[in-house]
């Protein structure tokens, strides 16, 4: 059968046209393979064409993507096209909450180094990155993240004293006590609970936005994450996922050069994370993340591009955590402190915004005295009303282990209690709500 | 990761077991497609209605049906469920709902399980296949750090409780390391999850739907081995039963006998057995839900009885039996008028050929019963 075809074919049809037959007869292609001119590949797993000499292809030979800017250090546009013509109000909130991010950061810091909190993690350095995508976002995306975008949060107007509430871990947190310090979440904020496994809220975010895309509600969901995280599986899972399901989602990685100590030269060997993203058919963007106005455009690109395609997009966000990991870290452990003061002193993005607002005349030096006692003043405000709220009630930490409390549940509760009344004077009870 | 063990469609299955019967002693071998068990049908409650036959992979479909027609959020997506299933569980229902609702994942397990907490997180109702229970351990991370403790570490802000992970499970004649496993008790010991494991048709349906619709993720495992050797009248309707609750199936005054999945059925066998060849009178329970698990039936039953028998096909050693011993034995010490048996998989991987000498079949299930009633 197969054979009368194939004759057939060689009998009946001329040469270039052959192309197009074979694809119905693929027993004859292994005949029109020797015109190599006129013929394809046919293999269901890839769209190409034939070469007939071998050769690898090794991304060492090619350029790295290129990093978008929009303003240089002195902040001065450098193409005025690429201004995004803010108002003078949303400048100063721009700015606003990148200094008092800062403000909180340094309060929060030295807190722990006196024992009054347990752990923290600074953002110092890649303010830009947080509020010039959340900017450019719709307040009600949805926001995955990993741990260093408290920005994001600040922008959409989470309560200051709220953050200090989950870093207390006390009775007005909303997280109720239960995880570590600087793990955010917020459902009307639409900023989805931190979790410290790194990479997990990848693929999660790819589901998300597939529930999005089947709402149409017009929204997007994004996913915050470091270049050091990119290299777990669940990253993998998540670009490939969100691509072949065609999710609108944003991933945007915040390539700040070390994950802990461990440079990006033993993190990966390719053109950082954004070249990946073609791998997967993602479109992708590499950007200046101490920049906030080339962050707020590339953000607001991908956006446009994920909510009107349905499609997912990879930007890279370049900076430098210039702060220590944690708490629990001293980076000079492996890294100078050279560098690390060459990073913040020539190229930090609350500088170079300040340079921008300067020239635009919206700022001074006087404002900027007052606003850095304003802004304290503001943090150590809640801070000091935050401390002296109680931890919350003890039984509560065994709700929400499911939505009803089963039985087993019920009677460790009550067992907890009964032996915590026994011996109360060997538990903190002072510092927490009262057991019923 | 998930290799197929797709064609164990009926004639390859009477295949391997005549090829296996030539290695088996005769009486091991009770019908002439080898079995470790006997399936009998079930009635279903008048109450729920019209009924028609349907084998357990069919009453999986029907009851995914109801759930994708009654729900308008819901999804179902895996590896290879758009064409049906590797087991025919998903037949029909891309055609009947679109390839939006019904749809492939690539091969991930970490990313297929993590997609549903996702999707489940804006509040959609998420039903995710893992090809084998063998397979989910790449989810294992997404699952028990993710899924099991959304709630409670948002402080109930976010959830991910419309989540149901379906996987086959437990042992199939000739599924080997990798697709005859039971793991139940490896998530059994994440709070926060709800693990389900039916024994037939009608309830697999029942609880399906209870899984599907319950607002705290749950874990329903299906014993693949049953998805064409069980077949009985099936309510067609939406019904659904309830989770965390034992079903006591045999009523009997010696000795309890637990299990869930296929072991109840050879437990069923067994308390036949016993009756006849010992005049031992036998209550056979199905756990159903292995997390949160319905002590107050198992203890019931215990108190009654004074002698228990747990059996499970995964391996003993940390099995999920030992967290019911633990517990009877604290709850009912002064009822116990023998140590509590359990017999189970031994703590060897899951082998190929040697598969009926692992299983914890009737004849080792009878013997326990001796030593209880003889202690």
């Amino acid at each position: 059968m197969y054979k009368t075809v194939s004759r057939l074919l060689r009998i009946r049809v001329p040469r270039v046209a052959c192309n197009s037959l074979v694809r119905t007869a693929a027993v004859s292609q292994a005949r029109c393979a020797s015109t190599s001119e006129v013929d394809k590949p046919n293999f269901p797993g890839s769209k190409s064409k034939f070469v007939s000499q071998p050769f690898l292809l090794d991304p060492d030979d090619m350029e790295g993507i290129p990093v978008y800017r929009a303003m240089n250090r002195d902040g001065v546009f450098i193409d005025e096209s690429q201004d995004p013509k803010f108002d003078d109000n949303t400048i100063l909130k721009m700015y606003k909450d990148m200094t008092l991010l800062n403000t909180m950061d340094r309060v929060l810091y030295d807190s722990q180094r006196q024992g009054r909190i347990s752990f923290y993690m600074t953002n110092y350095g890649e303010e830009g990155t947080h509020i010039g995508s959340a900017a450019a976002l719709d307040p009600k995306d949805l926001v995955f993240g990993q741990y260093r975008e408290v920005g994001v949060l600040m922008w959409r107007g989470f309560p200051l004293i709220q953050f200090i509430h989950q870093c207390y871990g006390n009775c007005k947190d909303l997280g109720k006590g239960r995880q570590m310090p600087v793990h955010y979440g917020a459902k009307d904020y639409h900023f989805v609970t931190i979790s410290s496994s790194l990479a997990t809220q990848m693929p999660q975010a790819s589901g998300a936005a597939y529930a999005y895309k089947r709402k149409k509600n017009g929204l997007c969901v994004i996913c915050y994450f470091g270049e050091g995280a990119a290299s777990e599986g669940d990253a993998h899972a998540a670009f490939n996922f969100a691509a072949v399901l065609d999710c609108p989602v944003i991933f945007f990685c915040r390539n700040n050069g070390y994950a802990i100590s461990t440079p990006t030269k033993e993190q990966y060997r390719g053109d950082g994370i954004a070249a990946r993203a073609a791998g997967y058919g993602i479109p992708c963007i590499r950007v200046d993340g101490n920049d906030v106005f080339a962050v707020y455009n590339a953000t607001k690109l991908a956006r446009d591009l994920c909510t009107t395609q349905n499609r997912p997009v990879v930007i890279e966000a370049m900076t430098y955590r210039i702060g220590h990991h944690s708490t629990s870290d001293d980076s000079s452990a492996y890294r100078s402190v050279d560098e690390v003061n060459q990073h913040d002193r020539s190229d930090n993005p609350i500088t170079r915004f300040r340079n921008y607002m300067n020239r635009r005349g919206v700022w001074d030096e006087e404002k900027e005295k007052q606003w850095k006692l304003d802004s304290r003043k503001m943090v150590m405000k809640a801070f000091a009303e935050a401390e002296n709220e109680k931890k919350g009630n003890p039984e509560s930490f065994f709700e929400d282990v499911y939505k009803e409390m089963p039985p087993h549940i019920a009677k460790q509760r009550d067992a907890m209690k009964q032996h915590v009344k026994q011996y109360k004077e060997h538990y903190p009870l002072e510092h927490f709500q009262p057991m019923s | 990761m998930a290799t197929t063990l797709a064609n164990m469609g009926p004639a390859s299955r009477i295949i391997s077991s005549l090829f296996r019967r030539s290695f088996v002693k005769k009486h091991v071998c009770a019908s002439s497609r080898f079995m470790h068990f006997t399936y009998v049908p079930e009635t279903p409650p008048k109450q729920l209605g019209v009924t028609t036959k349907m084998n357990f992979f069919q009453s999986i479909t029907s009851g995914l049906d109801i759930a994708l027609a009654n729900d308008p959020s819901a999804v179902l997506f895996g590896e290879d469920v758009a064409f049906g299933g590797v087991f025919r569980c998903t037949i029909g229902l891309k055609e009947k709902y679109g390839a939006e609702r019904v749809f492939n994942c690539p091969l991930s397990e970490q990313g297929i399980v993590a997609f549903g907490i996702g999707v489940a997180t804006t509040g959609a109702t998420a039903v995710a296949e893992i090809q084998f229970a063998d397979y989910i351990f790449p989810g294992f991370d997404q699952i028990r750090t993710e899924m099991a403790m959304y709630r409670y570490r948002s402080g109930n802000e976010f959830d991910c409780g419309r989540l149901t992970i379906r996987a086959p499970c437990s042992a199939v004649g000739h599924g080997a390391l990798y697709h005859s496993q039971s793991v139940e008790a490896f998530f059994a010991h994440c709070p926060g999850l709800k693990v389900v494991m039916p024994r037939g048709p009608i309830q697999a349906k029942g609880l399906l739907l209870s899984c599907i619709r319950d607002d705290d993720p749950c874990m329903f495992f299906e014993p693949k081995v049953l998805y064409r050797s069980a077949s009985e009248e099936v309510p067609t309707g939406d019904y659904m039963l309830p989770l965390s609750k034992a079903e006591v199936l045999v009523e009997g005054s010696d000795v309890t006998m637990v299990g869930w999945g296929t072991q109840v059925h050879v437990l069923r066998e067994v308390a036949a057995l016993a009756q006849q060849k010992l005049n031992v009178s036998c209550e056979v329970i199905d756990l159903c839900t292995i997390l949160p698990w319905d002590q107050e039936t198992v203890m019931q039953s215990v108190v009654k009885t004074g002698r228990v028998l747990i059996a499970h096909e995964a391996p003993i050693t940390m099995g999920f039996g030992a967290e019911i011993a633990a517990t009877i034995q604290h709850e009912c010490f002064l009822n116990l008028e023998a140590p509590i048996e359990r017999v189970c998989g031994y703590d060897t991987p899951f082998p190929h050929v040697y598969e009926v000498f692992l299983l914890p079949d009737k004849w080792r299930c009878m013997e326990a019963v001796k030593r209880l009633i003889s202690y």
